[in-house]
């Protein structure tokens, strides 16, 4: 069954990130080898030229990333105010053409933790202005109702801090936030470094994984993109599929009934 | 002469945000303007009038996570 993601049906549910790959053919390669439907975009300062530099290398990324189909999903990376947070998407939606917005708000430089205030301020400005709110935060629920009451209809808990590649660094409370939004698209954002980890998630009933350091600074983007989307699939697969509980002891497969006497 | 900063850098007045844009290369460009911190949609660039000290953000579609 398809992932709805505010009355959008996505098939893959591996999100991308655009940043940091060895090159825009890489990248491209990346998104069409994995299937990804749905890829993340930043809004940077256009290069003008003023100082001898190359001129207008956005215009060229966003020529690449509009031929390659997949939908984008235009972030705020890099915002430490609410302020800051809300004009980046107003003027992210203009240009990219898209009310979806994944929401930032950075409380430091170095963890890059979510200041989960701002952020719920922020996404209530937004929604009220008719934006598609995909706010990146912690596992806390307290905060996970707040974004839902102020109209989220997804959330991006974090595995772990942005690019540490750690994984799932508290099980227990993910495992805790999906419990309790039950009904709500929860996307695992940020701290991915492995399929092996991308899949736990997905086994335990996340629906989608937003990832991008672990692709574009694997050795092989492409093969790893590849790999992640794979790992994605057989996750999501276990998880319908309804796993069985871990029991302490050894219980034997084949019947006992009908054993041959060859003592 | 009165200057303006576009994109943290200096740049000679011109009269209007469009106008500039022109000049730049970046009339019909993937671009978001925004003028002293508060975001100036397409529409309105004609008539964002500039004047000295004024901080211009030219900002595009870049890459990331």
């Amino acid at each position: 069954m398809a992932l709805n993601l505010y009355d959008c049906e996505i098939e893959s549910r591996f999100l991308l990130g655009t940043a940091r790959y060895p090159s825009p053919t890489i990248l491209k390669s990346a998104i069409k080898a994995a299937g990804v439907e749905v890829v993340t975009v930043s809004l940077r300062r256009e290069s003008l030229g003023l100082s001898g530099e190359a001129k207008a290398t956005g215009q060229n990324f966003w020529s690449l990333i509009s031929q390659s189909g997949a939908r984008i999903l235009p972030n705020t990376a890099g915002c430490h105010s609410v302020k800051e947070a809300v004009t980046t998407a107003q003027m992210a939606r203009e240009v990219m053409g898209t009310n979806w917005i994944k929401l930032e708000v950075i409380s430091d430089d170095v963890a890059l933790n979510p200041d989960v205030f701002g952020l719920v301020d922020a996404a209530r400005i937004l929604i009220e202005e008719g934006f598609n709110v995909f706010p990146y935060t912690t596992a806390d629920l307290g905060v996970g109702e707040r974004l839902v009451r102020a109209g989220c209809k997804v959330l991006m808990p974090w595995a772990a801090p942005i690019g540490s590649g750690q994984g799932l660094s508290d099980r227990n409370a993910l495992q805790a936030y999906r419990q309790h939004f039950a009904s709500v698209p929860l996307i695992i954002d940020a701290g991915i470094g492995r399929p092996s980890q991308a899949s736990e998630a997905m086994e335990m009933g996340f629906d989608a994984v937003l990832l991008n350091s672990a692709v574009s600074r694997a050795g092989d983007p492409v093969l790893m993109a590849q790999a992640f989307a794979q790992a994605i699939e057989a996750g999501h697969a276990a998880y319908k599929a309804c796993p069985i509980e871990p029991y302490q002891g050894a219980m034997p497969s084949s019947p006992l009934m009908g054993r041959a006497d060859l003592s | 002469m009165s200057m303006i900063h576009v994109n943290g850098e200096p740049h000679h007045l011109v009269p209007s945000l469009a106008l500039l844009l022109e000049e730049l290369g970046l009339g019909n460009a993937a671009v978001a303007t925004a003028l002293n911190g508060y975001f100036v949609p397409a529409n309105e660039r004609h008539d964002a009038l500039l004047k000295g000290g004024d901080q211009i953000e030219v900002l595009s579609p870049m890459q990331g996570g």
